[in-house]
C-alpha cells in the first residue's frame, strides 16, 4: 500500500470497523438496526462517555485522573443520601453532587500541584479513599427509601421524581436525557480542548510543561482546571447513574473507571490521533457499546463482556502505536 | 594519510523524504584514526547521513561498508553493536534525569548483561570512575543526570560511547554547550582516541573547532559532497561551498546607542555567594554575555524572566523596579525570553496540538491574539506566514510540523515566537545552537533589526557574540566585565 493510502486507512480504521460492526450485526439480527436499539446503545454508553471526556482532559495536561470511577460511585451515594436522608429536592441534590465532584477535583489538584504527588498516584489514592468513604455514612448499606440509619432511625425521604427523570426521561419521546447530556458534554469539551486557547495551553502543558511555563502558561491553574473538569464530569456521570438506578447502590460504579479509561485510550486510535482527544473518547465509548449490544443480541454470554472490551483496547492500542509507525 | 585503511565508506548513498531529496548519491569515506569534519548548511543532508550511519534511517540507494565489510544496520542497536556510535545534539536521550551519572555511564552494561545480575552501588561507582578516568573527565558520580547541565550530559554521553568500544564515533555539534576549556579537553581527548585508531566524524558549524581538530573537512550541499580539503583547510572556501555564495565578510558595525537604559541591572546577585553584577541595555542595543558554562549566563536571563527570584540587588525596567513573579508576568510586561535547547524549553511534541509552526509561534500570545478565547487558525497562519517571509524559514507553510524542519529553521521559529509581538526586552539564551553560518547571519540580522528592543544574549561562543552584538561582556566566577569587541 502506498504511504498515503496506509495513513488514510489508519485514520479511518475505527470508523470502518464501527461501520462493519453495524452492518454485520444488523444482517445477523434485524432488530439491531432500529432507532430504539440505537438509543439504548447510546444510553448505555453515555455515563462512560462523559467520564471518558473528563479523563481525556486530565490526559491533555499530561496527567491521568484515576479517581473518576470512585467519584461517580460516591456521587451516586451522595445524591441518594441527600434525597433519602436529608430530604433535599432534585435541584439541590444535583448542585450538591456536582459540588462534591468539583471538590474532589480540587483535592486531586491540590495533591498534584501543591504537594507534588504524581498524577497517577494521587488520583489512584483518592479513588481508594472514596471507594471506602462512600460506605461509611450508611454502614455499608445501599440507600433506598426507608433506609435504617446506623443510629437506628429510619430515613423518611425518597428520590425526587424530577431527579429520576434525569436518567429515565426521553426528550420528544425519543432521545434519552443522558444521551443528550453526553452529546452536550462531548461538544463542550471538544470545543474547549480543540478550539480555544485554554485547550491549546492544556495540551501544551501535557506536551512540555517547561516550555508551557516559559511561554507564560499558568501551569498550576490550568492543571487545577483540568482536574475540576474531570471531577465535575465524573459527578455528572454519577448523577445519571443514580437517577437511572433510583437507589444508592454501593456497587454501582464498579466498572466505570476501567471502562472510561479504555474509551479514552481507544480514542487515541480514532483518526490516528495518537493523543488524548474528546471526539475519539466518545467514539471509543460508542464503539464498545455497539459491540457489546450486538454480541448480547447474538446471545453471547454476559460474562465475556470484559474480555471483549479488553480485546478491543489491545487492538486499538496496537493500531495506534504499532502499525504504520515506520522508521523515520 | 595515503596508505590509509578506510574505516567507513559510503558509495552513492541516497535518501528522499516525500518530494524532498535529502541525500543525492553521497560518496564519503572516513579513515582509521582520522578526524573528519562534516560541514553543511541546515538541510544539506548532514542529519540524514548521520541517521543512516547510526541505523535510525534506511538509505533508498547506495552502499555502506565498515572496515571493508558491508554495513547495513537494521536499527540503532545494530549500529551500536557494529561499533558505530552517534552522539546527538540534544542530550535528552542518554538517560533519565533521575539516574545518577554513574548509573547512566553503566547503562549499556546493565542492558547487555555484562554487569551481572546483582549490582552494588560500590561496584557501579568503581566502574563508572574507571570509565571517566579513561576519558580524563571529572564528573560528580552521584549527582542526578538532570542536575549536571547540558555540558555535563554531553561529557557523560561521550564517556559512555567510548566505554562501548566504538569503532566510529559521530559527534554532532558536541561543543554547543561546552566552555572553551571544556572544548579543549574534549579535543585533546578526541585526538588521543584517533591516535588509537578510532575514526571520528565531527559535525559542526564552528570553524574554529574544525580548524583546531579535523584532519580533513567535507562540505555537504544539496545531499552531495560539494567540497573536500585536507589540512590546512581554507575555511572561507569551505564556507562558500557550503552556503553556495561568496561570504559577505565583516562583522556588523557595533552601534553606539544613546538614551536611557531599558534594562538596568545594579548589584544583582544570582546566587548568595556570587559577585554582584551591573549591566545596562538600551533600546536598539544588542548586548551579549559570554563566558564558561556554569558561570550563570542562563541563570542571569532566567532571573530577569522571573523564573528565579532576584536574591539581592536592583533591576529596573524602563526606570521602574523590575521583580517579575513568573514568566507569565514577565511576558505581560514586555520581557520575552527564548531559552537554550529549544526542544526542552520551547517546543511541544510535533504530533500534539501546537506542533506546527503557526501554533508554536502563537503559544505565548494566545490571550492577546484570541481575546474571546476561541482560536482562529487564520490569525495564527498570517502571523506565521509573516515570520516565514521575514526570517526566511524554509518550510512547506505555516502548518508544517516542527519535526519536518531543520535545526536552523527550528531556531528561527523560536525567534519568530518571541518577535511576533515586539517586546521591550528580548532575552536570548544560545540563539544560534545548531545553526549553520547562513542561517546564523539571517538570525543575527533579524535580532539586530529590532531597533526598539533591548536585547540581551547569552552565548558560550565568542564568535557568535561578535557577529550579533554591539557590546560584549564576559561572565565568570569573578563577575561580569566588558570585553572590547576587537579583543574578544
Amino acid at each position: 500500500m502506498s504511504p498515503d493510502l496506509f495513513a488514510f486507512a489508519r485514520r479511518g480504521a475505527v470508523f470502518a470497523l464501527l461501520a462493519a460492526l453495524l452492518v454485520g450485526f444488523s444482517l445477523a439480527e434485524p432488530a439491531f438496526l432500529g432507532l430504539a436499539n440505537f438509543m439504548s446503545v447510546l444510553q448505555s454508553v453515555s455515563v462512560v462517555a462523559i467520564l471518558a471526556s473528563g479523563v481525556t482532559v486530565s490526559m491533555a495536561v499530561g496527567g491521568f485522573d484515576l479517581s473518576v470511577g470512585a467519584v461517580a460511585a460516591s456521587t451516586v451515594m451522595v445524591s441518594a443520601y441527600a434525597m433519602v436522608v436529608w430530604k433535599l429536592g432534585a435541584a439541590a441534590t444535583v448542585a450538591l453532587a456536582l459540588a462534591f465532584g468539583l471538590g474532589v477535583g480540587l483535592v486531586n489538584a491540590a495533591l498534584i500541584v501543591v504537594v507534588g504527588v504524581p498524577d497517577l498516584l494521587a488520583t489512584l489514592a483518592i479513588n481508594f479513599l472514596l471507594t471506602g468513604l462512600q460506605l461509611i455514612p450508611t454502614a455499608g448499606r445501599s440507600i433506598a427509601a426507608g433506609l435504617i440509619l446506623p443510629s437506628g432511625e429510619t430515613a423518611k425521604g425518597a428520590f425526587d421524581p424530577a431527579f429520576l427523570s434525569l436518567g429515565r426521561a426521553r426528550v420528544g419521546g425519543v432521545a434519552p436525557v443522558p444521551v443528550l447530556m453526553m452529546l452536550a458534554v462531548g461538544v463542550l469539551v471538544f470545543v474547549l480542548t480543540e478550539r480555544t486557547r485554554i485547550g491549546r495551553l492544556l495540551f501544551a502543558i501535557g506536551g512540555n510543561e517547561i516550555a508551557a511555563r516559559l511561554a507564560g502558561a499558568r501551569v498550576e491553574r490550568l492543571k487545577t482546571l483540568a482536574y475540576l473538569i474531570s471531577g465535575g464530569l465524573a459527578a455528572l456521570g454519577g448523577v445519571i447513574v443514580a437517577a437511572r438506578v433510583g437507589r444508592g447502590d454501593i456497587s454501582s460504579g464498579a466498572s466505570l473507571l476501567l471502562d472510561s479509561v479504555a474509551a479514552s485510550l481507544i480514542g487515541f486510535a480514532v483518526l490516528a490521533a495518537r493523543r488524548p482527544n474528546v471526539l475519539g473518547s466518545i467514539v471509543g465509548a460508542i464503539f464498545v457499546g455497539v459491540l457489546l449490544n450486538g454480541l448480547t443480541m447474538l446471545n453471547v454470554p454476559y460474562y465475556t463482556q470484559d474480555f471483549v472490551k479488553g480485546a478491543v483496547l489491545v487492538g486499538a492500542l496496537g493500531l495506534t502505536y504499532g502499525l504504520g509507525r515506520r522508521r523515520a | 594519510m595515503n596508505s590509509q585503511r578506510w574505516a567507513l565508506q559510503a558509495r552513492g548513498v541516497a535518501r528522499r523524504f516525500d518530494s524532498t531529496v535529502a541525500l543525492d548519491g553521497l560518496d564519503f569515506e572516513l579513515g582509521e584514526g582520522e578526524i573528519v569534519g562534516l560541514m553543511g548548511a541546515n538541510g544539506a543532508g548532514k542529519s540524514t547521513f548521520v541517521n543512516i550511519l547510526a541505523g535510525a534511517l534506511n538509505p533508498d540507494a547506495g552502499e555502506l561498508t565498515l572496515d571493508g565489510r558491508p554495513y547495513e544496520p537494521a536499527d540503532p542497536a545494530a549500529a551500536l553493536r557494529a561499533g558505530v556510535v552517534a552522539l546527538h545534539q540534544s542530550t535528552d536521550r542518554i538517560g533519565a534525569p533521575e539516574l545518577s551519572v554513574a548509573e547512566v555511564l553503566l547503562l549499556d552494561r546493565f542492558a547487555d548483561g555484562r554487569s551481572g545480575f546483582f549490582v552494588s552501588p560500590r561496584t557501579i561507582r568503581a566502574q563508572a570512575r574507571r570509565i571517566l578516568a579513561a576519558c580524563g573527565f571529572d564528573l560528580p558520580l552521584d549527582t542526578p543526570l538532570g542536575e549536571i547541565g547540558a555540558a555535563g550530559r554531553q561529557l557523560v554521553a561521550i564517556a559512555r560511547a567510548l566505554a562501548a568500544q566504538a569503532r566510529v564515533l559521530i559527534l554532532d555539534e558536541p561543543t554547543a554547550s561546552l566552555s572553551a576549556a571544556e572544548s579543549e579537553r574534549l579535543f585533546a581527548l578526541l585526538e588521543r582516541l584517533a591516535a588509537r585508531g578510532l575514526a571520528i566524524l565531527y559535525i559542526s558549524h564552528r570553524t574554529q573547532d574544525l580548524r583546531r581538530l579535523c584532519h580533513r573537512v567535507v562540505v555537504l550541499r544539496g545531499g552531495r559532497a560539494a567540497y573536500e580539503e585536507a589540512r590546512p583547510v581554507d575555511f572561507d572556501r569551505a564556507l562558500e561551498a557550503m552556503i553556495g555564495r561568496p561570504l559577505s565578510g565583516a562583522h556588523p558595525q557595533a552601534r553606539r546607542v544613546e538614551g536611557p537604559p531599558v534594562l538596568d541591572v545594579a548589584k544583582l546577585r544570582l546566587r548568595k555567594s556570587a559577585p554582584p553584577l551591573d549591566l545596562a541595555v538600551r533600546a536598539g542595543e544588542v548586548v551579549a554575555v559570554t563566558g564558561p558554562l556554569g558561570a550563570g549566563k542562563s541563570r542571569l536571563l532566567l532571573t530577569l524572566f522571573g523564573v528565579h527570584p532576584i536574591l539581592s540587588g536592583e533591576v529596573c525596567l524602563d526606570g521602574r523596579p523590575w521583580r517579575p513573579r513568573d514568566p507569565a508576568d514577565a511576558i505581560a510586561q514586555g520581557v520575552h525570553m527564548a531559552g537554550d535547547d529549544r526542544r526542552r524549553t520551547a517546543f511541544t511534541p510535533a504530533d500534539w496540538p501546537g506542533g506546527t509552526i503557526a501554533a508554536a509561534i502563537a503559544l505565548p500570545h494566545l490571550k492577546r491574539w484570541f481575546p474571546d478565547g476561541f482560536l482562529n487558525r487564520q490569525v495564527e497562519r498570517s502571523h506565521a506566514e509573516e515570520a516565514i517571509r521575514r526570517l526566511g524559514i524554509r518550510a512547506r507553510g505555516p502548518d508544517a510540523r516542527l519535526d519536518t524542519l531543520s535545526g536552523g529553521n527550528q531556531q528561527k521559529v523560536v525567534l519568530a515566537r518571541w518577535q511576533a509581538v515586539t517586546p521591550r526586552v528580548m532575552l536570548l539564551d544560545e540563539p544560534f545552537q545548531g545553526v549553520d553560518v547562513g542561517a546564523r547571519a539571517e538570525i543575527a540580522a533579524a535580532i539586530r533589526a529590532q531597533t526598539e528592543v533591548a536585547t540581551l544574549i547569552a552565548t558560550s561562543d565568542a564568535e557568535e557574540a561578535l557577529e550579533v552584538a554591539d557590546s560584549i561582556y564576559h561572565l565568570d566566577a569573578e563577575g561580569l566585565r566588558p570585553l572590547r569587541a576587537e579583543a574578544a
